[in-house]
């Protein structure tokens, strides 16, 4: 591979490059993994794909409440006592070596045996022998090889997940049943006169029959009870006329064969529910790596260290702790319950909560609320309340989380099927009614005929193969949504919220500009140089914004805690760190983060830092301002007011300092104001929002970490494309509008020859499926052509 | 041409074999994960080629 990449993960190898086999590492744990892979003859693993791996992380006692038996219980799926089955999530699973390995994990421990991947769920299922070998043995050999399962407070509460297939199930019976009785009633659309034709008719038809009878009781189950939950709910929805096509067609077709009145119309029913089903199928896109549906649980561990009265550790699960428990957070952990600081240097990292990258410091008698990640070392902290009653997951008590955003949606198709099936029973009775004067023989033949030939099959696909396909269109860019409604709600709104941090500023970059006096070459070499030196991630960040300069060895490099940084080279000495440390005292209490630095004790200036926006962030706004209004909602301080005016459209609404709650009630607030709200957010701190606007978009600088409950997941790197979506779900409407179009004229032919009470069973079956498929490619097409501006 | 019930109770036996062999597949969970087993079917060569070059295997699959 190439020589700069460490040959196990592909990061940049740095100076403290091991070289080992003649390939290049970039830290001893992908060395090891290395070794741990070449020994056991599985080094095809990088023949598969360049730089498979990722860096494992150091782990000592995260993984000790794996031992106790009530957490594993809650873990495994099956024990018998001799072999345990466990499936465990694993966020690192990113490409084929990937499944390559693991599905070879019993080549690395005899112990294990069958261990399957599902790469969707980024999920590994094994089994392992419990007598010798353990599940924390299991979880610890996957964390040195770098992939370290991620073991949350979701899995405790799901238990065994069920899945539900019976889509599958009823698309495949009503595939099997259009499929014999296709063939079943071939010979009749011949209607040729042939001896043995006539003689073998009647078992034909009562073999039809009975192929249709799953089909009409099982696989439409779904459309009767739909159409009576729409009818007791007094709504008209696009189930209730196929329903009442689906029962008429049943009933009908089988008193013609009971009659010998003709040949029944069971080719058009389970033709029907088969492309129906398979409509229905088709919208059911599901990123099965992503969750939508997150909340605080799948953030916070299962179980935390708790430190008992007579000093000795022990792991405890997180519902049990109780207020006044004595908890031990090690390094990368997370605080899960508020607190007290009791013992250690507290560095937080609230990233998880507020979307906020820079950790905060925090010393003992500090308050520490429950979310937070430690960074630095171990803490002991004092329990003030139990999980539930944290200050954050009070949050998930509010009440937009226990509704559904659906329920209050009213879909197109069921605005255009109330008037639909009025229009359709109106003709039905009107024709009935001619008949009965007319033709009294003729009049029940052609009620029956009309809501035959009126079932909305062509309707009811339109909007499934449409958004469906606009759906799978979004996530080749990445663009995640949770369902196919999403987009018509998409396409109704009028309001634009963002959130500030992590939204529309990068976490990944920040920018600092310098004031003061100019630093001489000599100057800037030793700054740089000293900055070299120093872990603080504000020096790492100026570090990488300066200039490339020589290397130089420093005389003397002093770090001191919460001030600074100091070096000397020669005569020449810096201090860069805050502004008492630099010796400038009269500085005014500024918002915004700088450093400060003075150079042979002679104050020189400071750099300020300050948010990086997104690229296409002005252009994205002033595109959106003509149609929506914007705001945005901060949980930051003032700091980046000024620099957003000047990049951001006059009219942009900016409020800062929201907390959680706040912006869930602006939200409200606009929406009894008949506002159509989207809001866009990242961290948990928007949770709420999020679930209380209409359409609620989590942005993710990476969409296999975890992101807030929301209605769809957006890749950052696509966040300028933001108004391209938008836009798309509108035309995505409008192609559905236009197939109402075509499958009307389909029902108006149709309903010509059911009229005229000309209906024969051959029509309908023609009829049926050809508008189900015209609409079907016309869909396809149409939304594959209106995307192809997206890039 | 009594022959027609013993050739449609056959090809109805056929169909109905198959259709129970669709219940079985997606019972076992063959539908639920449509992306791995694509990818995983491309590694048993690997596995078998690397086998004869190397002795250090053991001998268990």
């Amino acid at each position: 591979m190439e020589q700069s990449g460490c040959f196990h993960c592909g990061d940049p190898c740095d100076a403290s490059t091991i070289i080992f086999d003649e390939k290049s590492f970039c830290c001893q744990g992908c060395k090891t993994v290395y070794e741990i892979f070449s020994e056991n003859d599985l080094t095809c693993y990088y023949d598969l794909q360049s730089n498979p791996g990722t860096t494992p992380k150091d782990i000592q006692g995260k993984y000790d409440f794996l031992s106790q038996q009530n957490i594993i219980d809650k873990l495994v799926e099956f024990d018998d006592g001799k072999s345990q089955i466990v499936t465990l999530y694993i966020p690192q699973i990113h490409c084929s070596s990937c499944i390559w390995i693991l599905e070879n994990l019993n080549k690395l421990n005899t112990n294990i045996s069958s261990p399957q991947v599902d790469f969707g769920k980024k999920t590994v299922r094994l089994q392992f022998n419990s007598e010798t070998y353990s599940l924390k043995e299991v979880v610890i050999l996957l964390s040195s090889i770098g992939y370290e399962p991620y073991i949350s407070l979701a899995d405790f509460s799901t238990g065994k997940n069920h899945v539900n297939r019976s889509l599958i199930y009823k698309l495949g019976i009503a595939g099997f049943a259009f499929g014999n009785v296709m063939f079943l009633s071939f010979p009749e659309y011949f209607e040729v006169n042939e001896f043995w034709l006539e003689q073998y008719k009647p078992l034909f038809r009562w073999l039809m029959f009975a192929f249709s009878l799953p089909v009409v009781f099982y696989a439409a189950s779904d459309y009767f009870i739909s159409a009576y939950k729409g009818l007791r709910a007094k709504i008209l929805n696009i189930d209730v006329p196929i329903a009442l096509g689906i029962v008429v067609l049943f009933l009908r077709s089988t008193v013609d064969i009971m009659f010998d009145l003709g040949s029944g119309f069971f080719d058009s029913l389970t033709g029907l529910l088969f492309f129906l089903l398979l409509g229905k199928f088709f919208q059911q896109k599901t990123y099965s790596f992503l969750s939508f549906e997150r909340d605080y649980k799948s953030y916070f561990p299962i179980a935390i260290t708790k430190i008992l009265k007579n000093g000795t550790e022990q792991p405890v699960q997180v519902y049990d702790i109780e207020k006044g428990d004595r908890l031990l957070i090690r390094n990368e952990e997370l605080i899960p319950v508020d607190g007290v600081l009791i013992k250690g240097k507290a560095k937080i990292d609230y990233s998880f909560v507020s979307g906020e990258s820079e950790a905060v410091r925090k010393e003992s008698g500090d308050k520490l609320f429950a979310g937070g990640k430690q960074t630095s070392g171990s803490i002991e902290m004092e329990a003030l309340k139990s999980v539930e009653q944290s200050y954050l997951t009070q949050l998930w008590g509010n009440d937009v989380f226990n509704k559904t955003k659906e329920d209050d949606f009213t879909t197109l198709t069921n605005v255009i099927s109330k008037r639909f099936t009025i229009v359709v029973l109106s003709i039905a009775f009107v024709s009935t009614t001619f008949w009965l004067f007319a033709d009294s023989s003729k009049a029940l033949n052609v009620f029956t005929s009309v809501l035959i030939i009126a079932c909305p099959c062509a309707i009811a696909l339109a909007a499934p193969f449409t958004l469906g396909n606009m759906l799978r269109i979004f996530g080749k860019h990445k663009f995640y949504l949770k369902n196919a409604t999403v987009i018509e709600q998409m396409a109704a709104i009028d309001t634009i919220i963002f959130d500030k941090t992590g939204t529309i500023t990068s976490n990944k970059q920040s920018t600092a500009t310098y004031e003061g006096l100019s630093l001489s070459p000599s100057e800037e070499i030793l700054l740089k140089n000293t900055l070299r030196g120093s872990n603080h991630p504000l020096s790492r960040t100026l570090y990488s914004l300066l200039n490339q300069n020589d290397i130089i060895t420093l005389d003397q490099f002093e770090e001191h805690l919460g001030q600074g940084i100091e070096g000397v080279h020669q005569q020449d000495s810096i201090k860069i760190g805050s502004a008492n440390f630099v010796g400038k005292t009269n500085e005014m209490a500024l918002l915004n983060t700088s450093v400060h630095i003075s150079s042979n004790n002679d104050y020189k200036g400071k750099y300020t830092f300050y948010n990086s926006y997104r690229k296409g962030l002005s252009q994205l706004f002033n595109k959106l301002k003509k149609h929506y209004d914007l705001a945005i909602l901060s949980g930051d301080n003032e700091g980046e007011l000024e620099n957003l005016k000047k990049l951001l459209p006059v009219k942009t609404k900016m409020l800062f300092n929201q907390k959680p709650e706040d912006k869930l009630h602006y939200i409200k607030y606009h929406q009894s104001e008949g506002a159509k709200v989207m809001m866009i957010g990242d961290g948990l701190n928007d949770a709420g929002a999020l679930a209380q606007s209409n359409v609620g978009i989590a942005l993710s600088e990476n969409v296999n970490v975890f992101s807030p409950a929301c209605d769809a997941i957006l890749d950052a790197d696509k966040f300028n494309n933001l108004g391209n979506f938008i836009k798309l779900s509108k035309s995505a409407i409008k192609i559905v509008k236009w197939s109402f179009v075509l499958s009307f004229m389909y029902n108006v032919v149709g309903v010509y020859f059911a009229v005229t009470g000309q209906l024969a069973p051959v029509i309908a079956a023609i009829l049926m499926p050809l508008s189900s498929i015209s609409v079907v490619v016309f869909t396809t097409l149409a939304t594959n052509w209106t995307s192809r501006r997206l890039r | 041409m009594s022959v027609i019930y013993i050739l449609l109770t056959i090809s109805i036996i056929v169909a109905v074999i198959f259709f129970i062999a669709f219940i079985f597949a997606v019972k076992s969970g063959q539908y639920d994960d449509s992306y791995t087993p694509s990818v995983r079917m491309l590694f048993e060569d690997e596995l078998i080629k690397e086998k004869p070059k190397k002795s250090k295997l053991t001998n268990q699959e």
